[in-house]
């Protein structure tokens, strides 16, 4: 028994050992291409130490000045990306908020379909979309706008906080809202004051949730955008990888800096976003 | 009666800025590209505009490009949805007990997934690259090759491949769903289990699993619908290619939209891949209520 015991154990560790390398090692390995000179980039086999730590490409991303560099490219499409998903969080933690109150507390005619309408256009592929909005934009010219990219999250970002925020809000007990009603609290009233301290999990978590989708989203962006006035670091990273002979250093910067928000959040709120995950059980 | 109508008000007046933003963005490209799968909108044709009726969607039907997108799709989506399933259960179960270490593997498990879609591709592009590839080193140093190979240009290790970057995303997700359920699990039916003397594997098969399986049933459909929409990681590492080998459904959809712009057929693809999306959603809020009364 003692002997399969330590069997078990090392086996354990091993494992433990094999997914820790799993997960940290391509991640280090894009470190460690966007610090390498070119020379440790063409070597092969690969270098997997750099020979010198090279980190003008970060330099370059954050301070570069011409218009036509790649780095300066990356800095404002990251720019457009915190403008647009920072916004998207937001407009969608109001809206999104309300109407998950609405659906998790009061009964309304109408309640079952619109939340399976909502659960519909979360889960929608998004080319259904965006052919005829497309057409629309382009004549109201609203192409290449980030609000425009703001509305477009939103549409998606919103069923997604209402889908998830209605399973957590209706765990919270009622009893509380009654009792504010007792004592003369009008509805908004007993909402701001009662329910939305208790809530306040949440709407974190789910914020959360709403800033990495944002930050991900590649489709429409690619669609809607063509230029540096609102394309986001996805768009540019994908169109920079297109070209005919591929800059992976300068890649692997924007890949590591792009990479930098979501996952400081990812290890830093990390609670939350298994709670936002689970309550829903709907995805990313 | 008064109070139920006044909440109902109520309750539409907080919802109506959600409503307004989705119903006012999705409700117009809904219609109109249900519409133009039953009309003829093909840029070049003559009669542009007119109704077709259910031609489109008999062309497409009758078409092999759409079966085998749909075949790749479906390989992608199974291959990809086992490999993180069944690894990431191992994961959870890894997660679930107790070791020095366990605190920190937990905490770094979630970076993979963190990674954006597009970095992830572009990370894993560099990797398989045939010249200078990361991956092609390590398969040389332990002789599974000979020489340098460029896994790109072939369209099944292609596909493959991509299923790889997927799943190193995606598998934490899977890990973490299962260990948040593991960790509700009733500690004294196990202890009751060792007691009569099950062995781990026993205890896994018929207390875990069964346990499990509505987790699991859930994140399967939910991996399922996620993986019919990959487009991201295919245009990232592959673009449909090589010899149309990774064009999945959505990455025919969005050529035929954007490349060649044949409405009609983009808008025909859409609305059979809203049927399959719509059906799969079914099942599962179906699946989350029946979860839902089982918890309680």
């Amino acid at each position: 028994m003692v002997e399969k015991n330590r069997a078990l154990n090392a086996a354990k560790y091993v494992f433990a050992i094999a997914v820790a390398v799993g997960v940290l090692a391509p991640f280090a390995w894009m470190f460690v291409t966007s610090v390498g000179s070119a020379r440790d980039l063409a070597a092969a086999p690969p270098r997997l130490a750099p020979s010198e730590w090279n980190l003008d490409r970060y330099r370059a991303i954050f301070t570069s000045a011409s218009k036509t560099d790649v780095a300066y490219a990356f800095r404002v499409a990251m720019g457009n990306s915190l403008v647009v998903a920072g916004a998207v969080t937001l407009a969608a933690l109001v809206a999104g908020g309300l109407a998950a109150y609405s659906f998790a507390r009061l009964e309304f005619r109408g309640r079952r379909p619109l939340l399976l309408f909502m659960l519909f256009t979360y889960m929608a592929p998004p080319v259904v979309f965006v052919i005829p909005l497309y057409a629309l934009f382009e004549k109201l010219g609203w192409l290449n706008s980030r609000s425009a990219l703001v509305l477009l999250y939103s549409s998606f970002v919103i069923p997604f906080i209402v889908w998830v925020m209605r399973g957590f809000f209706a765990s919270i007990s009622r009893s509380y809202e009654d009792a504010a009603a007792m004592d003369g609290c009008t509805r908004l009233q007993a909402l701001w004051h009662v329910f939305l301290p208790m809530a306040r999990p949440g709407f974190i978590a789910t914020g959360i949730l709403a800033f990495l989708m944002s930050w991900d989203e590649f489709f429409m962006a690619l669609v809607f955008t063509s230029n540096l006035k609102a394309k986001t670091i996805s768009v540019a990273i994908a169109e920079f990888n297109g070209k005919f002979s591929i800059d992976y250093g300068m890649i692997s910067a924007g890949g590591v800096l792009a990479s930098l928000p979501p996952v400081i959040i990812a290890l830093a709120f990390q609670k939350y976003i298994v709670m936002g995950m689970t309550s829903g059980g709907v995805k990313e | 009666m008064h109070r139920r109508n006044s909440e109902g008000a109520f309750a539409l007046a907080i919802s109506s800025p959600a409503l307004l933003i989705v119903f006012g963005v999705v409700l117009f490209p809904l219609a109109t590209t249900l519409a133009y799968s039953f009309m003829n909108m093909e840029l070049i044709s003559a009669d542009r505009g007119s109704f077709a009726g259910l031609r489109n969607y008999a062309e497409v039907l009758g078409s092999e490009a759409f079966w085998a997108a749909l075949g790749r799709t479906a390989w992608f989506t199974a291959a990809s949805t086992l490999i993180e399933t069944v690894l990431g259960l191992f994961i959870a179960l890894l997660l679930n007990e107790s070791f020095a270490g366990v605190r920190f593997l937990r905490t770094i498990v979630l970076i993979p997934w963190a990674i954006p879609t597009i970095v992830n591709g572009s990370l894993w592009k560099w990797i398989y690259n045939g010249e200078y590839g990361v991956m092609n080193a390590i398969m040389l140093k332990l002789g599974l090759i000979a020489e340098y190979r460029s896994w790109l240009s072939d369209p099944f290790a292609a596909m493959n491949l991509v299923v790889v970057a997927d799943a190193w995303k995606m598998t934490p997700l899977a890990a973490i769903f299962f260990l948040a359920a593991l960790q509700s699990v009733n500690k004294a039916t196990y202890e009751a289990a060792v007691v009569d003397g099950a062995g781990a594997v026993r205890r896994f098969f018929s207390l875990t699993l069964p346990y499990l399986a509505p987790t699991i049933l859930i994140v399967l459909l939910m991996r399922t619908v996620e993986k019919f929409k990959a487009f991201d990681i295919f245009y990232m590492i592959t673009k449909g290619g090589p010899a149309n080998g990774t064009k999945v459904l959505m990455y025919e959809t969005y050529l035929s939209a954007f490349t060649n712009l044949q409405y009609s057929k983009a808008a025909t693809y859409s609305y059979l891949f809203v049927i399959i999306i719509a059906g799969l959603t079914a099942l599962y809020v179906r699946a989350l209520d029946k979860s839902e009364a089982s918890n309680g």
